[in-house]
């Protein structure tokens, strides 16, 4: 009897507390906002291609990115909104001068093996990116850091231990500029600045970012790596705030094709996909919860070829302006790319931080009137139907680029009876044609490097060496460089938005649009930033919802 | 006969070697290169890489450097654009992949296609040859690139029955649609050329003869016409193996499978001259394999024909 | 039963009426062509597609570039086909016309398609036919350099070829031609193996006649079968291959366009509701398909000494 009883008791007391485990596993809740969470924690999204490196000092692309900033953490991350949180360093102090950042990491962070992050491992990895034997891909990002020795370090002029980066002890990281950069802690975000696990590198070369050899300190660990096909995360048990990162497992699969992505999205083998170009408006009506359109940082334009050797017509400042007022760029963005993307007046995006867009007259004209306007100014300059000026634009192959030059080049072929013509070339010709000078009018894309609008104004400096339009003017360049030791952000932004007005009146380059993201995400996905224009999403802020 | 075969092997070599240098040039001619990007490295980073993949070299001297460490250490270098592989790595990853569902398609294409030929030619203008035929070309005029996105709509999206891509190591489900997009292409070639040269072959004087003679129809077609009839079938299966087996790049392309076509393709864009060139001498050994293995069955079949 | 005058006359009559209309082998071969009904079928639509593509722009309302405005941006609920707004095909993604992109395309697929399939013919099986007849050394270097060009990364010559010579559709003719033969001459080889040894070449070379003499008038006509048969094959994939040299930038610019890139086009918008787009070019492209490997069957039929 007594033993019956116990046995009941007991059996009781288990089921009690089984379902109590299996309600706890199954409907955990979000610690803050109290959400019930799904119980599979897996986040599979589409790439487009296999990315050349997980390396940080390798890493060159969007996806690996993202790779990066999963699996290593480095000083500083970003919120949902893009504002600076801490990552491996707790905060940071700015000497007086504003070239000395000093960085104070926290005691608890720790690579996946167990070994503490310190100091070392960012100097390691610093040096490590400018060597120039490793030849990283973002050297000239280190070169833009402004660090101090970097250009004679990366040159192979100076040894390593030049660089202007020193650990005085395990939790603090000296970096010493040459320049007061207003932006430098923003740019730790990059994950060219994220640290590696030294031992694992000497130990296995190349070879160190295989699931089987890669020690990292993020969030995550790299499990699998299929080339072509996947890419696994897996949470990191010694990540020190693995405590509240909720998504367990991160897939990534490579999957070339966008419609063939939306297909498998919609038969439920993606969590998240890019919509492709125009099918937005008709997928946001079928799926609204899942359709998604959010600013970005990048800008789309065409350059003006404005070289002494290039077309004679294009010295002519009229005729560029008519260029530029007769894009219609209302029907690119609602008719051709219809994915919420926003008309650019301006080169730099107006969500750019600390960036105020001036009001350039072209901007509040309606289409009518600059149509009006471009046809006058092409007659001053002597060319119309009857003097029609001819040209090509120059786009790298892509079905996007391809439209949207269709539809410019019949925009000015119908206002302005121009002669337009255009002409693809497959990647690697188009940068050389573009860098060379080797065209009329050639497509371009710019996205930020980090939250200011030095990073699109750039651009515009006549030693820049991205300036493919070959625009030099003597006044851009002094302010751009007056800009780099004014005192204020109110000072730097009056000087952009200067910038922004001579560059509307003298065209060098052509405005489009700025981009918006524009992505197909399960709706049980929660915590996307979309707030974050630069796109910086970690996979340990996101978790699943149930349904 | 082995004779001829060991001479073949033999002009194989320099045949290779031809091949590789060829490449070598035009690759090395076309603008652009492995670290030319549109955010250019510094000038003095870009000559250090350079200098160390041996890229500033002079060109005969970067044929004779390549080829050595192919011959002696079966070394094809490193991936230019993939940082942390070597082309020996990519090769073993990806061939493997495309070698299975090429075989598979070969088995299919060749099995299916010849086995209409035959039956459209006995049945010479009748049902069964028009709705052959017409399958067929119907079967081929659908390109690629139309009937992958159309299997994946069909299977995966409205039916559920498949995953829309990836290769998961080669399992029976990832393996089916590549396949079945990869043989239709082939499968109507074939299909054509055993017709035609089973027509021409049935209408010889010898069958005239064993039909005279009073033999079954199957005794006649297995054991004398089709022999005959499939010689142009392995003219034309030479290349179509070869084709098959390196890849076919929009099957890599929809169905992600990590095959090498797609491989070979993406670094004649990216530049990757050590993948280039690594694909490139696998497929050139290969055709100069498999039209060597055709040559032979060519005696096989035809007693008279010999070198 | 005796002949009078009348019948003699008569005779005479009938007997040079015969004699000037000559019978050649070649007259054979066509007589039997127009007897098949398929064949002469596939040559009418084969024709009438050709007037489609030459003159069907005659009556289009649109050219093939400009763009529809009005119905820009929505096409898959105003872009359908229609005869009041002038897209007899509908419109394409952009909002062009899509009748008139399909005659342009097909204008251009059909060269492409004739120009490389000739040249696989006439060098193909001029080549193959030369290495297999003369065996030795000669097919063996002949054939090796076949094996060398089949292996070679096609795509650096295009781009070569584009930094060279510009773009031109001269260009694509060419780079068309470049590996349209390959196959073919392969294909043409291994037959010649085959017929090099049958007893009217033996005959023919008994007698003296010299080996170019047998290659043109002995092995090649017997090769025709095979040969025909495989240019129709050939045909669809090269309009294919078109659109891959354009998408390098060496073949058809827009807004000129072509049945493969319609194609392309179409198919990446098959499940947005627009699928007149993929169905009208592949339409175009079905029928000429067909209509030229009926035409192909048709000319083998005839062509073959045997098949009566």
């Amino acid at each position: 009897m007594k033993f019956k009883t116990t046995l009941m008791a007991t059996t009781a007391a288990v089921m009690v507390m089984g379902a109590g485990f299996a309600y706890a596993d199954a409907h955990a809740t979000h610690p803050e906002t109290g959400e019930v969470l799904a119980s599979d924690q897996t986040f599979t999204y589409r790439v487009l291609d296999e990315s050349p490196s997980i390396d940080p000092g390798l890493i060159e692309d969007v996806s690996g990115s993202e790779v990066g900033r999963d699996l290593f953490e480095g000083l500083m991350n970003q919120d949902e909104e893009g504002n600076l949180v801490p990552g491996v360093a707790t905060g940071y102090e700015i000497s007086d001068d504003g070239m000395t950042f000093t960085f104070t990491l926290r005691d608890n962070a720790k690579w996946s093996n167990g070994d503490p992050v310190t100091a070392n491992d960012f100097v390691y990895a610093w040096r490590r990116a400018a060597d120039p034997e490793l030849a990283s891909p973002y050297s000239w990002f280190l070169s833009l850091m402004s660090i101090e020795g970097v250009d004679d370090v990366l040159a192979g002029d100076a040894p390593l231990d030049t660089l202007g980066v020193s650990a005085p002890d395990d939790h603090t990281f000296v970096v010493q500029l040459t320049t007061p950069l207003p932006y430098f802690p923003q740019m730790t975000t990059h994950a060219t600045t994220f640290p590696v696990h030294q031992a694992t590198v000497e130990a296995h070369g190349s070879e160190w970012t295989r699931p089987e050899n890669i020690v990292s300190n993020g969030a995550y660990v790299l499990t699998e790596h299929v080339p072509q096909e996947r890419m696994v995360r897996e949470r990191n048990e010694m990540y020190w705030d693995n405590d509240n990162t909720i998504i367990d497992k991160v897939v990534s699969l490579v999957i070339n094709d966008e419609n063939v992505a939306l297909t498998r999205y919609l038969a439920g083998e993606l969590d998240r996909t890019e919509v492709p170009t125009g099918q937005y408006p008709r997928l946001s009506e079928e799926y609204p919860d899942e359709a998604l359109s959010f600013p970005r940082l990048c800008s789309y334009y065409y350059n003006v070829n404005v070289r002494e050797d290039g077309p004679a017509w294009a010295q002519d400042q009229r005729v560029r302006q008519a260029l530029s007022l007769a894009v219609n760029r209302d029907v690119i963005v609602e008719n051709v790319l219809a994915g919420g993307q926003f008309p650019a007046y301006t080169f730099t995006p107006e969500t750019t931080a600390g960036f105020n867009v001036p009001d350039v007259p072209i901007a509040s004209m309606s289409q009518d009137e600059r149509n009006a306007m471009a046809v006058e100014l092409m007659a001053e300059a002597g060319y119309g139907p009857d003097n029609p000026i001819t040209t090509e634009i120059l786009y790298n192959t892509s079905e996007g680029h391809r439209q949207i030059a269709i539809a410019i080049s019949q925009m000015w072929k119908q206002t302005l009876g121009m002669e337009v013509t255009i002409a693809n070339m497959e990647w690697q010709t188009f940068l050389e044609a573009r860098g060379n000078g080797d065209f009329d009018i050639s497509r371009a894309g710019w996205c930020g490097d980090y939250n200011e609008a030095s990073t699109f104004l750039d651009l515009l400096d006549s030693g820049s060496g991205y300036n493919d339009a070959g625009y030099a003017s003597a006044e851009v360049d002094e302010i751009l460089a007056a800009a780099k030791t004014a005192g204020s952000d109110a000072e730097r932004a009056e000087i952009y938005t200067r910038v922004e007005q001579i560059a509307a009146e003298e065209v060098p380059i052509i405005p489009i649009y700025h981009y918006t993201g524009v992505y197909m995400l399960d709706d049980d996905v929660a915590n996307w930033p979309v707030n974050n224009v630069e796109q910086n999403w970690y996979s340990k802020n996101l978790y699943k919802v149930a349904n | 006969m082995y004779s001829y075969i060991a001479r073949r092997l033999a002009v194989a070599v320099p045949t290779i070697l031809v091949l590789i240098i060829i490449s070598f040039i035009l690759m090395h001619s076309a603008p652009g290169g492995p670290f030319n990007s549109e955010r250019p490295l510094p000038p003095q980073v870009l000559a250090n890489i350079e200098a160390k993949y041996g890229l500033d070299q002079p060109l005969w001297k970067q044929i004779v450097t390549y080829v050595w460490n192919v011959v002696v250490h079966f070394d094809f270098g490193p991936s230019f654009q993939y940082k942390d592989r070597t082309v020996n790595d990519v090769i073993a990853q990806g061939f493997p992949v495309t070698l299975t569902y090429g075989f598979w398609s070969f088995i299919i294409a060749v099995g299916v296609g010849v086995s209409l030929g035959i039956a459209a030619a006995l049945r010479h203008n009748s049902w069964l040859d028009y709705l052959a035929v017409g399958f067929t070309i119907g079967a081929q005029a659908l390109p690629n690139f139309v009937m992958g996105p159309i299997l994946i709509l069909v299977f995966t999206l409205w039916l559920g029955l498949l995953p829309g891509g990836g290769w998961n190591g080669g399992q029976w489900n990832y393996v089916i649609m590549p396949v079945i997009a990869l043989s239709t292409s082939y499968m109507a070639s074939i299909a054509r050329i055993t017709r035609s040269s089973m027509l021409e072959v049935m209408n010889s004087g010898f069958i005239r003869t064993a039909r005279a003679k009073g033999l079954p129809m199957n005794r006649i077609v297995l054991r004398h016409a089709l022999k005959p009839a499939l010689l142009p079938t392995l003219s034309y299966l030479g290349p179509a193996f070869v084709g098959m087996v390196t890849g076919s790049v929009v099957v890599d392309i929809y169905f992600s499978t990590g095959g090498i076509g797609q491989y070979f393709v993406n670094s004649a864009f990216n530049r990757d001259y050590s993948v280039i060139m690594g694909i490139t001498i696998l497929v050139g050994v290969l055709t100069i394999f498999f039209n060597l293995v055709v040559d032979i069955l060519y005696a096989w079949i035809d007693p008279k024909i010999r070198y | 039963m005796f002949p009078n005058k009348q019948t003699a006359d008569n005779l005479l009559e009938a007997a040079q009426v015969a004699e000037v209309r000559g019978r050649s082998l070649w007259r054979d071969a066509a007589d039997r062509f127009l007897k098949n009904k398929a064949a002469v079928g596939a040559l009418i639509t084969l024709i009438l597609i050709g007037i489609f593509a030459l003159f069907g722009d005659l009556i289009a309302v649109w050219n093939n570039e400009e763009i529809d405005w009005g119905i820009m941006g929505q096409i898959a609920q105003k872009g359908a086909p229609s005869i009041a707004n002038g897209h007899y095909f509908g419109a394409d993604e952009l909002g062009r016309d899509l009748y008139s992109r399909t005659v342009q395309g097909t204008r251009i697929s059909i060269m492409v398609g004739v120009v490389g399939s000739v040249i696989a013919v006439v060098v193909g099986t001029l080549y193959g036919a030369v290495a297999g007849y003369f065996g030795g050394r000669i097919d063996n270097i002949m054939m090796r350099i076949v094996d060398i060009l089949m292996a070679i990364p096609f795509m650096f010559v295009l781009i070569l070829m584009l930094v060279i010579f510009g773009r031109s559709i001269f260009m694509l003719f060419v780079g068309i031609g470049l590996i349209s033969w390959l196959d073919m001459a392969r294909i043409a080889r291994g037959q010649t193996l085959n017929i090099k040894n049958k007893e009217f070449v033996e005959a023919a070379v008994a007698t003296g006649v010299r080996p170019f003499t047998i290659i043109l008038r002995h092995i090649v006509p017997n090769l025709l079968g095979i040969v025909v048969v495989y240019a129709t094959l050939l045909i669809p994939g090269l309009i294919l291959t078109e659109s891959f040299i354009s998408f390098l930038g060496l073949g058809v610019q827009e807004p000129n366009t072509s049945l493969g890139a319609l194609i392309s086009a179409g198919a990446g918008q098959m499940q947005y509701g627009v699928i007149w787009q993929l169905y009208f070019p592949l339409f175009f492209f079905l029928v000429t398909l067909f209509a030229f490997f009926f035409v192909g069957d048709g000319l083998r039929d005839a062509l073959d000494p045997k098949d009566r």
